[in-house]
């Protein structure tokens, strides 16, 4: 067992635990913030995304000991409020059904928002294939993130931003 | 080494209630069946509306929620009769209490079934409220009307929120169900507009509770060493390794159950999910292979072959399809094959059950509670009346959650460590261990005249069947699960044969979104299109031509009860989606449009779809969708289904298959058993026709048309007919 810290949504963690546990068991059944979600185990389907300083992150792979000292955001986190513009849109579109993966798909438009705050759809499609959503929410995704970018911008990417 | 399990305190999850002063409407079955013995008890009307002194309301929803949006339509469908305003309407899980409630939710039949019952518990309520207005001012009733969450006396224009008067409403006696007044679809306010979901909220900030987020106190952590192979079994256990690994109590072995198709094995108890799984890397287990050791995918197909030398059981005969075919010179022949698939739901199996001496409690991802519910009080031994079954949110179903076995392996565990047990399947656990659709094998014949009419059709068709497998021998249909739409084609042929041949295999199957339709409609639209090039004729024209003239086709009896087949309504989607995709536009080089109809589960699809050949790859770039499901409850809800299937088909289509060697599933995780991803997704346009017919169900109906529109479209693009799914092409894209 080890004493590992981290800035965990904003606040500083500190806790025993075992160093080799990954970040998103450390986070469901250590911590019980259970949003983040076990999907593979093996970084095949984004369901366990959190930001690692601000980096889309896999915590299903990522050993508790790899995030010492560094701020991690997970779901519970993006806002406070459910009010992130990603989230508005998410509802505004009826993007989820069963839901399960959209934690994940939240994060990985997150941070792909943060960088490129009105990507194209093929930019879209290249930060979010790693996300695997088996309802099949990919073209309200995309709309979804559109929206967003739309709301943080104030236009539409080049010729592609509009609703599909 | 054994260690003892941390015993950290866990947060609740369970959200308490709104107002403490609610009064309940509360409909039970038995207690209508008093006022009106025999036919109340098979109309079931299965809904709480509570009203709290706030005005809101609260409906309470006895189905599950997978993702397929009942915990929208199905409310909105109660609050239509009631008049409450929706955006006062809070939805909650109901109890799990089958003497109230159906809960079994599958074969796309939550809106069709709940209907009637959900309108006239809706209905029922209102006019007790109405009542008791009337009564309070003590005018006539007729004089009174409900909207918006009140009673109105018109003349007077007074005004009583159902608030202040459900304390009065819920003393009188319920109205005859069976006559209370129900609103005429034209008056709908609710009924046919696009409505946001209910739960979209909590799945977008991560406090919706899956069964994987149960945490409740003193609870531990399991995963089950299952056998390699179908029906084998435990040898020899060494459990020191898993026993020395840091958070890991105990390593029990648990039997199989049959009853509940579980298979038994070594499970490994832990303080974490983590932990758990590190424990069960460390076991040793000698395994007996049992029975089946010898299966393979290949091995299967050789059955198919060989079982097609011959005929198979005749489950359909009209005229004479073997002289007809015989004597053709039109004669058009083929040969379709269908892999096993598994479901994949994104959360894998879960379940958390705790066992006690005078009871138990369970939180399930399940479709069907109640199932749960008695699951769990056989194994422990308990009244299912001392079993409380909280319906968990799901992380997908698509048939995969109607099964127990996960809910029986929680139940064994609980009583073995005597606490609340969580059982946690890896990805690889539920890819292996699951209960798959069945591969299956189709053989084809079809003779069209000198005026390319329809003049005998002939499937022969075999499979490792799912009744064969669920259902005891003595009760087993085995071709019943099997032949779906394929069984009675709406396209008029006096010469129409039927055989089906049972093939043996360990692998377990069951229900999978569409189950035989999934097959059948592949099977049944592709060949069909087959029979419009030899014929010369546009797929879309020879479609239509050899439906005919109106009429219904019934369902037939070989199959089970079911509804008819009105063939204008498929006729009407299979031109709508034509319309949409622009069928017979001109359309890029190297591009094709496929085009499929399919009525399945009460419901008319069809879809046109555009498939590309572009830097060596096969892209599928859109998918026109029509969809006639009677009265559309919520249609965006409708939309969300149809999109959803077709990616569901386009996977099955393109990705997969799920393959068998020494007895057991090869494929494990998302490297080997892929899904399609957003940048694969093609565009889809969905419509969804206006009616006034009952409505009918979306969750399974449109999967059936996706592969074949797809491999007409292939067809069209590239002059390659695709009879083997998945197609072997591996790049699918926009």
């Amino acid at each position: 067992m080890a004493i590992l810290k981290f800035v965990l949504n904003g606040k500083p963690q500190s806790f025993d635990v075992n160093p080799e546990m990954p970040l998103l068991w450390v986070l469901r059944d250590v911590l019980n913030l259970t949003g983040t979600k076990y999907g593979c185990g093996m970084a095949l389907c984004g369901a366990c995304t959190v930001h690692v300083d601000g980096e889309p992150t896999r915590s299903c792979v990522t050993r508790i000991t790899e995030v010492a000292g560094k701020r991690i955001t997970t779901i519970e986190g993006l806002s406070a409020d459910t009010r992130h513009p990603l989230q508005r849109a998410w509802i505004e579109e009826d993007v989820p059904q069963c839901g399960y993966c959209q934690s994940g798909q939240l994060m990985s438009a997150a941070a792909l928002l943060a960088k490129n705050p009105r990507p194209t759809d093929g930019q879209i499609d290249e930060a979010m294939r790693g996300n695997i959503c088996r309802c099949g929410t990919y073209g309200r995704i995309r709309k979804a993130i559109h929206r967003a970018a739309l709301e943080l911008v104030g236009r539409p990417a080049n010729g592609k931003g509009s609703a599909r | 080494m054994s260690r003892s399990l941390s015993r950290r305190a866990f947060l609740r999850t369970a959200s308490s209630g709104a107002a403490a002063l609610v009064i309940g409407f509360y409909f039970p079955l038995r207690g209508l069946a008093q006022g009106q013995p025999a036919k109340a008890a098979v109309s079931p009307f299965n809904a709480w509306v509570r009203i709290a002194g706030d005005g809101r309301a609260t409906i309470l929803m006895p189905k599950s929620e997978m993702g397929q949006g009942v915990m929208t339509s199905l409310p909105m469908i109660l609050a239509e009769e009631l008049e409450v305003d929706w955006r006062s309407v809070t939805v909650e899980q109901a109890p799990t209490n089958p003497d109230l409630y159906r809960h079994g939710t599958g074969g796309s039949t939550s809106v069709y079934r709940s209907w009637l019952p959900l309108r006239r518990a809706g209905a029922a309520a209102r006019e007790m409220l109405i009542t008791a207005a009337s009564e309070s001012w003590s005018v006539p009733r007729g004089e009174c009307q409900a909207s918006g969450g009140a009673v109105i006396h018109v003349s007077s224009k007074r005004r009583l929120p159902y608030a202040q008067l459900v304390e009065a409403a819920s003393k009188l006696p319920p109205p005859d169900l069976e006559r209370v007044p129900l609103k005429k679809s034209e008056a709908f306010i609710l009924v046919g507009k696009d409505t946001h979901r209910v739960d979209s909220r909590v799945k977008v900030n991560g406090l919706a509770r899956y069964g994987i987020d149960t945490r409740v106190p003193g609870m531990v952590f399991a995963v089950v060493a299952r056998p390699k192979s179908f029906g084998g079994k435990v040898l020899r256990v060494e459990s020191g390794g898993a026993k020395a690994v840091s958070g890991v109590g105990e390593v029990v072995a648990i039997e199989p159950l049959p009853a509940y198709f579980t298979q038994g094995g070594v499970a490994v108890v832990a303080d974490s999910s983590w932990a758990a799984l590190e424990g069960r890397k460390a076991l040793q287990i000698e395994w007996d292979p049992g029975p089946h050791a010898a299966e393979s995918t290949e091995a299967l197909r050789r059955q198919f072959f060989e079982l097609a030398q011959k005929p198979g059981r005749v489950v359909r005969n009209d005229g004479d399809a073997e002289n007809i075919l015989a004597a053709s010179r039109t004669k058009v022949e083929a040969e379709y094959e269908l892999p096993f698939a598994a479901h994949a739901t994104m959360e894998p199996m879960n379940c958390t059950v705790h066992i006690r001496k005078d009871g138990a409690e369970a939180w399930v991802p399940t479709q069907d509670s109640a199932d749960a519910r008695d699951t769990i009080a056989k194994i422990a031994g308990l009244s299912p009346s001392r079993v409380k079954v909280n319906t968990t949110f799901m992380g997908g179903g698509f048939g995969r959650r109607s099964m127990a076995d996960y809910v029986a392996e929680a139940s064994q565990l609980s009583i073995a460590v005597n606490r609340p047990v969580q059982v946690l399947w890896s990805r690889e656990d539920d890819m292996q261990h699951g209960f798959y659709r069945p591969a299956s094998y189709h053989k084809l014949a079809a003779a069209l005249d000198e005026r390319k009419n329809l003049v005998a059709w002939k499937h022969f068709l075999s499979s490792p069947s799912i009744s064969a497998f669920l259902d005891p021998p003595e009760s087993a249909k085995p071709e019943r699960t099997e032949i779906g739409g394929a069984g009675y084609i709406p396209y008029a042929t006096p010469n129409y044969r039927i055989e089906y041949a049972l093939a043996r295999s360990g692998v377990p199957r069951t229900w999978w979104r569409s189950v035989e339709e999934s097959s059948s409609g592949f099977v049944v639209e592709s060949f069909v299109d087959e029979l419009a090039h030899a014929a010369g004729e546009d797929p879309l024209q020879f479609r239509l031509r050899l439906m005919g003239q109106a009429r219904e086709i019934p369902h037939p009896a070989f199959l089970g009860a079911g509804n008819p087949l009105d063939i204008d309504r498929l006729k009407n989607v299979l031109q709508l989606a034509a319309s949409r995709a622009g069928w017979g536009k001109a359309i890029p080089q190297g591009s094709g449009r496929g085009i499929a109809a399919y009525y399945s589960y009460r419901t008319y699809v069809a879809m046109v779809a555009q498939a590309a050949l572009r830097n060596g790859g096969l892209w599928v770039e859109r998918a026109y969708v029509a969809v006639d499901c009677g009265q559309p409850v919520n249609p965006e809800g409708i939309r969300m289904q149809a999109e959803s299937a077709v990616i569901y088909g386009l996977t099955a289509a393109a990705k997969g298959p799920i393959t068998i060697r020494n007895g057991g599933v090869e494929q494990s995780n998302f490297d080997d058993y892929e899904m399609l991803r957003i940048h694969e997704a093609p565009e889809i346009q969905v419509q969804v026709v206006a009616s006034n017919e009952s409505p009918t169900g979306v969750g399974e109906p449109v999967v059936p048309v996706v592969a074949p529109a797809v491999c007409n479209a292939i067809f069209a693009a590239t002059g390659r007919r695709i009879r083997t799914l998945p197609f072997p092409s591996s790049p699918v894209r926009r």
